[in-house]
This record gives C-alpha cells, sequence and structure tokens, in this order.
C-alpha cells in the first residue's frame, strides 16, 4: 500500500480526475472531500461490506420459510 | 430461451427480458445478467425472484417496499441515473432484496440498499441510500404487523 502523508487542505490526485482532500482533522476523526467523475462510485468502506455480506445471506433463500410466512399473509388478508 | 433457475426449474425466458447489472450485485460482482421472475401464478404473492441468467444456484426474493412501507422513498443521485441511463423518475422501478433464513421471525427486508432498474432500457444496479432511517434489515413481521 502506498502511505502518504498530508495534512488539513492538502490532497491527493489518483488517476488525473479523482482528488482526495483532507478537509479536518479532530482527534481520531478525519474529514475527507472526494471530487470524483459521475461514473466512479464511492462508499464507506464498512457500508460496502455491509451490503455485500446482507446479500450473502439473502442468496441462501430457505424456500420452506418463504412458503410460511406467504400462508401468513394471506391469512392476514383475508 | 430456457432458464435453469433456483425455484421454478426450467423456465422460458426472452432475450429482451433479461436486465443487465453492469456492477453486479455486491458479493457477486461477476453476475451482471438477471431476469425478474415470479407474480403471475399467485397475484397476491408480494415476493419476486431476483434469477441470475448465469449461475441456476444464484437468486435473490425481491419485493416492491411499497408493498411493505408505504412511503418508501429513494432518491436516485446522478451516478446511478447515469449508469441506468435513467431519463424520466416513472421508468425507474424499485424493489428490495428480502432476506429469508429458516428462523421465519427473522426474515428480513433491506430497505437500505434497494435494486434500481430502468425499465425501459433494461439495466438495473444496487444502491445504497443516505436515509438514516432505513437499514440493511428491517425484521419483515414487524413492517407487516406497521402496514
Amino acid at each position: 500500500m502506498l502511505v502518504l502523508t498530508r495534512k488539513r487542505n492538502q490532497s491527493i490526485v489518483v488517476n488525473d480526475n479523482i482528488e482526495v482532500t483532507i478537509i479536518d482533522i479532530q482527534g481520531d476523526q478525519v474529514r475527507v472531500g472526494i471530487n470524483a467523475p459521475k461514473d466512479v462510485k464511492v462508499f464507506r468502506k464498512e457500508v460496502y461490506v455491509e451490503m455485500m455480506e446482507e446479500n450473502q445471506r439473502a442468496a441462501e433463500v430457505q424456500i420452506q420459510a418463504l412458503d410460511i410466512l406467504k400462508t401468513a399473509i394471506n391469512k392476514n388478508k383475508k | 430461451m430456457v432458464l435453469e433457475t433456483k425455484n421454478f426449474g426450467e423456465v422460458e425466458i426472452k432475450e429482451e427480458d433479461i436486465i443487465f447489472f453492469e456492477y453486479g450485485i455486491p458479493g457477486f460482482e461477476s453476475m451482471t445478467k438477471f431476469v425478474i421472475l415470479g407474480k403471475t401464478d399467485a397475484p397476491d404473492d408480494p415476493f419476486l425472484w431476483l434469477q441470475s441468467t448465469e449461475n441456476p444456484n444464484l437468486a435473490f426474493v425481491i419485493m416492491n417496499p411499497r408493498d411493505l412501507v408505504f412511503d418508501y422513498e429513494a432518491e436516485i443521485d446522478m451516478f446511478t441515473a447515469n449508469l441506468l441511463k435513467i431519463k424520466d423518475e416513472n421508468d425507474a422501478l424499485i424493489y428490495c432484496i428480502v432476506t429469508v433464513p429458516q428462523d421465519i421471525s427473522k426474515i428480513s427486508i433491506n430497505l437500505k440498499a434497494p435494486v434500481i432498474i430502468n425499465a425501459k432500457d433494461n439495466r438495473g444496479c444496487q444502491v445504497v441510500l443516505e436515509n438514516e432511517k432505513y437499514k440493511f434489515k428491517h425484521l419483515i413481521t414487524e413492517e407487516f404487523a406497521k402496514a
């Protein structure tokens, strides 16, 4: 991994068109500004990981449980 | 063409029904082609299936979140609108993925990361909403009780 030291208001440019700026530093929190083209996806990593893990759980559908739920919903409607 | 599916056995689908997910579904990034199955057999059934056309075993249960949360709103950002080539917001279909474990009291819906599909152009992607009130797991039994 490339490691760079930056101060407040200093930036890093990636691939000519992505600029990452250190906006503010307070204790162990860093505010980061990102300027990127519209076709670049930016995520907080833990959010992406959570989405991935939830999708992996969702791919293991327990069909019997789904059938029970469907029956319960239809009973509720009647 | 005939498609092998997880829940419906072999199903006849049309090439033009295939939805292209340029970035796949997070966790399954290499799977880029899906079709939506279900509905026709039971109009009361709120659940549909997002079935991969590349892997018969990969399918997600999805539903229209507004069947459950009537005021559900998904803001479509510029990135997504561009990616899916959405010109008119009415062309965007919104589905949420349902996680179905063995214990039915733990069945949950992912309101935080809906799947957006441009129905005109058959392009889709999963997005993450900034809205703090939506989580990756909402217990479906609780939401149905509220609905």
